[in-house]
């Protein structure tokens, strides 16, 4: 934009403001019918988050959390939340192999179905596990006669729960990772004598690993914060069932300040998720 | 083929050592293909031998067929008729329903694009097959070194894929392949993916190192030159069929198709033959009065003097480039066209002639000048008749 050649003493405020609007020009200077809408929904998102943040007890702060009934609700959380992830890094990416690979018909229905999760309300998740893992359910009957283990109401109930809802986050994300990822690749290892299953281990996993784990970390996300599915298959029981969502709730009727305490410890485990993809994922996705 | 280095060959000697069953011939089979391959609506209809240590260069514009031959010999893809064996190993036999997967196959494949696994450092991308082959990760890498070292590569051991350049890529990528202890090796157009300056260095390289290995090699490519340059022999596919084998020599000398011919730079013309007068009526009109390049075209005593189909290869400087009508003693060709363009090469102008049959005519600059030739004008040709070769069909003479 700058000249080489100085412009004379008279003309340089006059061409510094056409400067600045040809600056603005050549850029794209946003259209009012856009800029306004944007603003507002940047707002509506971020102004709750202030408010949080404007009224939590801060003095009060280290006492609440120091609850015995809050660690635990935090404890239950992470444990639950983990393992909700594990589980579905174990059982969610074979099934995205399946669905991204298999040629066999009605992969495509299987699909739709499997990723039904993520649309369907989570309560309605929770009265279908019921349904399937309850005591009288068709699976939970067979499971209480043979092993005498029951689900709901438990902490591994809480973890079903959660995985239900969750694992379809990571099925999605990895199972277009599998789609994009090069076959050369894996032709090139199958040349060099590598069976399929460790052609799987040994190259596809390690190409597709920057979408597993944003899928990961996706998953683990979502878990933390389900509530619906949880406390109607699950329940709320403090330091068995009732996760950091739940006890905010709670909260929320007894001690609203505890509830606000609780939830700004919830908003930092979320910041710290954010911060911890920042480089690996939310950029443009260079591979590490 | 050529004569092989007695000593340390690249293969062969890791199997003799541990599977006493075989001898060592077994190893140094020869790769038999017979049979077609279907990939959606494109047909591949292949018959070919490579003996060990031979260096079977396969040359076929895009789209001919190549990828599929190199799928169905690697593995990747399946015959849906025919035969591929190497050595005393069936590979692939449409007719028993025999077929090992690519996995199982002792096949080293050089891809086009190298492939080389980019979250793998150099060493570990060539330790790649003896591990997954069952080697301990020490073992696996020292067998890695080897290859490096035998390769020149051993200064990059450490680093990754996107950190090396093209040429030291393509050396990567062979040095992976030949760790897997391959009894025939395939290279797919190895120099395509470099620059020109690049492309002579690892010619030469890769040259001397194919050179080392005992087992048949094959090696795709839709240059010519580099197909001449590297291989013993030469199959030319075209549309999914071989159309010709041969020496680079002979391929060159008396291509089979208008393809090899552009490629080689010779004028081609399809005709008949008329042994009596050794004349050939052309397809695309007029006649040639020939030299008969093969012997088995003479009319030899007592045989019929019936006419055949041939081949007719003319040089671009064998033909004469006339303003006016020519008068000689000698017997020639003559026939009249018009100037299409002209092109400036190295040391000559190359003269696209319409006329029947058209013509490719290489002529000095200062021919150029003083027939004062341009676009349109009106020129003869002459060629002598013993500069105007007939052969049969090469492609239809598969001697192996």
């Amino acid at each position: 934009m700058t000249s080489s050649d100085p412009p004379p003493a008279g003309q340089v405020p006059a061409q510094r403001t056409r400067q600045g609007a040809r600056a603005v020009q050549a850029r794209g200077a946003i259209p009012w019918p856009l800029g306004i809408p944007a603003l507002l929904a940047a707002l509506f998102l971020l102004v709750p988050l202030a408010g949080l943040l404007v009224r939590a007890p801060w003095r009060g702060l280290p006492h609440l959390l120091a609850d015995s009934q809050v660690l635990d609700a935090l404890r239950l959380s992470l444990v639950c939340a983990s393992a909700a992830t594990a589980a579905s890094l174990v059982f969610g990416v074979p099934l995205a192999w399946v669905l991204a690979r298999s040629q066999a018909r009605g992969i495509s229905v299987l699909r739709a179905l499997v990723t039904l999760p993520l649309v369907l309300p989570p309560v309605v998740g929770g009265v279908a596990l019921l349904l399937a893992f309850g005591r009288q359910g068709i699976l939970g009957r067979l499971l209480d006669e043979w092993t005498g283990v029951t689900l709901p109401f438990t902490t591994a109930g809480v973890i079903i729960a959660e995985t239900f809802v969750a694992m379809p986050f990571l099925v999605i994300t990895v199972e277009g990772a599998f789609r994009a990822a090069d076959r050369g690749y894996e032709e090139a290892a199958a040349t060099l004598g590598a069976s399929r299953l460790t052609v799987f281990r040994t190259v596809t996993i390690p190409l597709i690993a920057p979408s597993l784990l944003a899928g990961a970390v996706l998953c683990w996300a979502r878990a933390l914060g389900e509530f619906g599915a949880t406390i109607t298959f699950a329940g709320n029981f403090p330091g068995r069932t009732q996760t950091m969502p739940l006890a905010v709730y709670v909260a929320l009727e007894s001690d609203p300040e505890a509830a606000v305490a609780l939830s700004l410890v919830l908003l930092v485990v979320s910041i710290a998720v954010l911060a911890g993809l920042r480089d690996r994922w939310l950029s443009t996705g260079t591979t590490p | 083929m050529r004569p092989r280095p007695s000593d340390a060959p690249l293969s062969g000697g890791h199997h003799e050592g541990t599977d006493p069953e075989r001898s060592a011939d077994d190893h140094a089979g020869a790769l038999v293909m017979s049979g077609t391959v279907e990939r959606g609506s494109f047909n591949l209809e292949a018959d070919l031998i490579a003996a060990p240590g031979e260096v079977l260069g396969v040359l076929g514009p895009n789209g001919a067929g190549k990828t599929t031959l190199l799928r169905a010999l690697s593995g990747l893809d399946a015959l849906s008729s025919g035969s591929i064996r190497l050595g005393d190993l069936t590979l692939d036999d449409a007719h028993t329903d025999t077929f090992v997967p690519a996995q199982r196959r002792p096949i080293g494949l050089v891809f086009q694009d190298y492939r080389l696994f980019p979250h793998l450092n150099v060493r570990d991308n060539v330790a790649y097959a003896p591990r997954v082959q069952g080697a301990g990760r020490r073992q696996a890498r020292a067998a890695a070194d080897t290859w490096l070292q035998r390769l020149d590569l051993t200064a990059l051991a450490t680093r990754r894929p996107h950190e090396i350049s093209g040429g030291q890529a393509q050396k990567v990528a062979l040095a992976r392949a030949l760790a897997a202890e391959p009894r025939l090796l395939l290279l797919d157009e190895p120099l395509s993916a470099l620059d020109a300056k690049t492309r002579l260095d690892v010619r030469a390289q890769l040259r001397s190192h194919i050179d080392q290995f005992t087992g048949p090699v094959l090696i795709i490519t839709h240059d010519p030159l580099e197909a001449m340059i590297m291989a013993d022999r030469l199959l030319v596919i075209e549309n999914g069929r071989v159309v010709q084998q041969g020496t680079p020599a002979q391929v060159a000398r008396q291509p089979a198709t208008q393809y090899v011919a552009r490629l080689v730079g010779l004028n081609l013309y399809t005709g008949t033959l008329d042994p009596a007068t050794r004349r050939v009526h052309l397809d695309d009109g007029g006649v040639f009065t020939v030299t008969l390049g093969d012997d088995d075209l003479a009319p030899s005593q007592g045989a019929a003097l019936t006419s055949r189909r041939v081949l007719v290869g003319l040089r671009p400087s064998a033909i004469t480039v006339h303003t006016a009508i020519p008068t000689h003693a000698s017997p020639r060709n003559v026939w009249q066209g018009t100037v299409a363009s002209l092109e400036l090469l190295a040391d000559r102008v190359r003269i696209q002639v319409d006329a029947t049959p058209p013509a490719l005519v290489d002529v000095s600059s200062a021919a150029v000048a003083d027939l004062a030739l341009r676009p349109g004008t009106g020129v003869w040709l002459s060629a002598k008749a013993t500069e105007t070769e007939a052969y049969a069909y090469p492609g239809t003479d598969r001697k192996f």
